[in-house]
């Protein structure tokens, strides 16, 4: 049980944090009754996603992407080439790489789109409820489902 | 079938499809996985090109931004389109043109900041609290060169400069400074900039988004400092129609499309 | 100029929407104009775009003019599948253009500029999924045309169509995020987000292609894309969806929509994982087929039980798609299959518009929107109904429509796989096409026989109230030119694609890489 832990869950903690954020979320969005809980499950969904990808680029001691004395690095990284290529990537640990300093932008940048699309999406979620709202007077999803069918009914 | 029990099917078979993913990942913190140092039989790793040669080729120190203004500038563009487009879509859902149809939420009516002595407090503070908060929005949105910033953390933070306005006092108040007329007309205007720094290159010959050829336009050394300065207009761009797009979407919401009345 | 075509088919639309947003919400005429030409330089750009590629091969374009190493920038990718698909979604989406021309009533008219934004906004999303070469930017773009889409449905004036986008939001976000999330997966094992790039590790790192974070990734992206798609049993959105969005919408939504994200799968098992990789894996094209098989019998079955006109043609496209999956995933890899599931989104594209069109038609112009409604309607309205039939009769498979030859193809797939229940299942959904849409045929033609005329009157009577649009139901009289010149050139071009299907399927099979010597042998 402990060896379970230490070697499976340990060296990998973030991603099983992230996957049991992940199922919390869909499950409200799908066994949640009001519209607004259903809503926050995709929002605790989306977060989840983005943690994610965020702790892929984390690397041990870096600092965040932003060359702080970028005079002096910038001229040691372009005098030393590029001698960073991906034939140094086997696992023998190599001379410290001076980018090991800085975290892996990439991710970062895939999830300031990510964030500003979830927010977008649940921007249009809330007008619709309040349209909803507007129309049949309640969020819960079964009375509204019950509305519709009499709706139907009727014509 | 039960909402619930259906539920929890789903999220355990998603649950164990998604750990049985994660068995040979890389170590949490490890430099060398390969989204940090790239894999063999690929491409030499972008994360390392980034780190070591966008100083070189644009001048910017913030990697985020030279990443997500220039190299992939095409996604931002479609993520401020994606602002644009929710916003547009909340006005067609909400927006009710001419006649009020319905109860209006709440009709406040003496609570502008400028009247009534019992929000003299909340006023003064929003008088107080708004222009710094717009100041270090800008400084946000142009200092994400060399900080972490940018357009959309500038452009949120002018939007909730307004928001704080109307929180504070009325709508109207706020809709008298940043009439509907304005937030719609800024909101495409910051696109065309976006769109108008990626045609520019094309006309002069280059492909889209290419801003290194507007050294010629933009009368600098070389095609790097074109490319910070470049970087530093859309950012611009984003940042105004992210603002107008924030405060439209509260507008909206907040008044369930009428714009009167609302918190 | 010539080179930026891959770039002007995107910016058109956008500049035409940007304009829009700021002249046309005070200056209403002009928006149809506006959105028509920025929709025009885009099929031009599409044509010139895809016959570079038809011709010359694949290109790419780099956006930015990064080009080395790979990846560092977005890659635009023309090759003979998306010059193909990109002309079909502009010849589309100009007809549904012409369509919307007059709105359905007076409260719509306020929303004018709003709907032609999105249109716009959606028809750049379309364009920019299918001509993108990085897995990141096809996510973006899924969210901007499905952003655009949901609130396509919403603008609607029926009180369901909130719910239905709603749900539709759900659902559509859910797919979406498990796409982002197979990404991610790949991302971490390969370290690259352009499709080339990670093509050529899965195809040369043993280690990487066979790890169970790969093969998890490909589950993900499948299913994101299947619920975007509306696959079996992940189609529950759709039928409300289309059924309460305005006919205008309806007519680039459902022609498109669930098409391109047929292509997005073909294209990923095509270039991101490679056809070896994924049929290397044994078992699976059984199991998809299986589910196409149910999709397409379930989807035949319940569109038989409809009364209402676009539900049943939504049943319809949910069946469609079932004939698609099933046909790219047939065993092993099949060609045949792959060329046929393509054939049959360019195919589908057109027959669901000439559908949808005329649905939309009798709805608008005559409020009609029952199936038992149409009584006599032959008569009173014989253009559109021409349209009807011929979309009927590629429906059903009748040549020369271009149906009768994506069947053909997909058959001929099955028979070649060996899997016997797909073809069944294909012949079957024929027969029950043709009950379906002669079962409508004669009530149109020969009107309603008498015991029925009193639960019509009733019917009718309800219809009004709740769902007819705010203009009169006209005399006998055809529907306006707006409406007709859409229905009648989509019904040629179902005629054309079918007729020549022989050229198309040569243009097809080059991305399959078949040499011609075997298409002929196979012939």
């Amino acid at each position: 049980m402990v060896e379970f832990f230490l070697n499976t869950v340990k060296p990998h903690f973030n991603f099983w944090v992230y996957v049991i954020l992940m199922m919390i979320g869909l499950w409200s969005l799908i066994a949640k009754n009001n519209l607004i809980k259903k809503m926050m499950g995709l929002a605790i969904f989306q977060s989840a996603i983005i943690l994610f990808y965020v702790s892929i680029g984390v690397k041990d001691g870096a600092t965040i992407p932003v060359l702080e004395h970028y005079g002096d690095y910038a001229e040691k990284a372009v005098s030393a080439g590029p001698d960073v290529s991906a034939t140094e990537s086997s696992p023998a640990p190599a001379a410290s790489n001076p980018a090991d300093a800085f975290a892996n932008p990439v991710p970062h940048v895939l999830m300031l789109t990510a964030i500003v699309v979830g927010v977008a999406t649940l921007g249009v979620a809330l007008a619709l409820c309040e349209m909803i709202f507007k129309e049949f007077d309640t969020l819960e999803e079964d009375e509204l489902l019950r509305k519709i069918k009499a709706l139907h009914d009727d014509a | 079938m039960n909402p619930k029990f259906f539920a929890s099917i789903a999220v355990v078979i998603t649950g164990l499809v998604l750990l049985y993913g994660i068995a040979d990942f890389p170590t949490f913190g490890d430099p060398r996985s390969p989204a940090n140092s790239g894999v063999e039989g690929g491409a030499p790793s972008t994360s390392l090109y980034y780190i070591n040669e966008s100083y070189g080729d644009t001048k910017v120190p913030n990697l985020v931004t030279s990443v997500l203004a220039d190299y992939r500038g095409y996604d931002t563009m479609f993520e401020t389109v994606v602002v644009f487009a929710a916003g547009i879509a909340i006005f067609a859902i909400l927006r009710c043109v001419g006649k009020d149809d319905g109860a209006v939420i709440s009709a406040p009516t003496k609570n502008s900041i400028d009247g009534d002595h019992n929000r003299i407090i909340v006023g003064m503070t929003c008088r107080l609290a708004v222009p710094v908060v717009q100041i270090f929005a800008l400084y946000v949105v142009a200092h994400g060169h060399h900080s972490p910033g940018g357009g959309f953390q500038g452009g949120v933070m002018l939007g909730a400069s307004f928001i704080l306005i109307a929180l504070a006092g009325n709508l109207d108040d706020a809709l008298g400074r940043f009439s509907e007329k304005s937030y719609m007309a800024l909101a495409s205007l910051g696109i065309l900039i976006y769109a108008g720094f990626g045609v520019l290159p094309q006309v002069l010959g280059k492909n889209f988004l290419d801003y290194g050829v507007l050294q010629k336009i933009l009368l600098t050394d070389g095609p790097e400092m074109a490319r910070s300065h470049s970087m530093l207009g859309v950012e611009i761009g984003v940042a105004i129609t992210v603002m107008s797009i924030m405060f439209a979407i509260f507008a909206n919401l907040s008044s369930r499309g009428t714009l009167k009345g609302g918190l | 100029m010539l080179e930026q075509l891959p770039a002007v088919i995107l910016l058109a639309p956008l500049f035409g929407a940007l304009l829009i947003s700021l002249f046309g919400l005070r200056e209403r005429r002009a928006c149809f104009p506006v959105a028509f030409a920025s929709l025009l330089i885009a099929l031009a750009s599409a044509i010139g775009a895809g016959t570079r590629a038809f011709t010359g091969g694949a290109y790419d374009y780099f956006i930015g003019g990064w080009e080395e190493p790979l990846g560092i920038g977005i890659v635009l990718r023309v090759d003979s599948l998306n010059g193909l698909l990109l002309i079909a979604i502009a010849v589309v989406a100009v007809l549904a253009l012409i369509f919307t021309i007059r709105p359905s009533s007076e409260k719509d008219e306020g929303k004018t500029a709003y709907f032609y934004i999105l249109f716009l906004l959606l028809c750049v999303g379309l364009f920019g999924i299918t001509i993108t070469g990085d897995a990141f930017n096809l996510f973006v773009l899924i969210e901007v045309s499905a952003l655009t889409s949901y609130g396509l449905v919403a603008i609607g004036s029926s009180r369901r169509c909130k719910m239905a986008a709603f749900h539709y939001l759900l659902m559509g976000t859910v797919g979406a995020s498990f796409y982002l999330l197979g990404v991610g997966y790949l991302y971490l094992k390969t370290g690259s987000l352009n499709i080339q790039d990670i093509n050529t590790i899965l195809a040369t790192n043993a280690v990487v292609s066979e790890s169970p974070g790969v093969t998890t990734a490909f589950i993900l992206i499948l299913v994101g894309i299947w619920i975007k798609m509306a696959f079996f049993p992940l189609y529950g959105w759709l039928p409300n969806a289309y059924s309460y969005c305005p006919s205008g919408s309806a007519c680039l939504l459902a022609p498109l929509m669930t098409k391109v994200s047929v292509y997005v799968m073909i294209r990923v098992m095509l270039s991101i994982f490679g056809l070896e990789w994924v049929f290397g894996h044994p078992g699976w094209s059984d199991l998809v087929v299986w589910l196409a098989v149910i999709a397409i019998l379930a989807g035949s079955i319940m569109a038989l039980a409809q009364r209402e006109i676009k539900r049943m043609l939504c049943y319809l496209i949910v069946a469609e798609i079932g004939y698609m999956v099933g046909g790219a995933w047939l065993n092993d890899p099949n060609l045949w299959g792959l060329t046929g599931a393509f054939y049959h989104i360019l195919a589908d594209a057109m027959m669901t518009l000439c559908l949808f069109l005329t649905a939309g038609i009798f709805f608008k112009y005559r409020g009609i929107s029952e199936i038992a409604d149409l009584d006599g309607i032959f008569k009173k309205m014989p253009l559109t109904s021409i349209g009807f039939v011929i979309g009927a009769l590629a429906m059903i498979g009748v040549p020369p429509t271009c149906g009768f030859f994506s069947k053909f193809y997909l058959i001929r797939g099955g028979i070649e796989g060996g899997q016997w229940e797909y073809v069944a299942a294909l012949l079957i959904s024929s027969l029950v096409n043709a009950v379906l849409f002669f079962r409508i045929f004669e009530i149109a033609y020969f009107g309603k026989k008498p015991a029925e005329g009193h639960d019509h009157e009733h019917n009718h009577e309800h219809e009004h109230e709740h769902e007819a649009p705010a203009q009169t139901v006209l005399p006998a009289r055809e529907a306006p030119l707006s409406a007709l010149i859409p229905l009648l050139a989509a019904a040629a071009l179902i005629l054309l694609v079918g007729i020549f299907n022989g050229q198309i399927v040569e243009l097809i099979r080059v991305a399959f890489e078949i040499p011609s010597t075997l298409v002929s042998n196979l012939r």
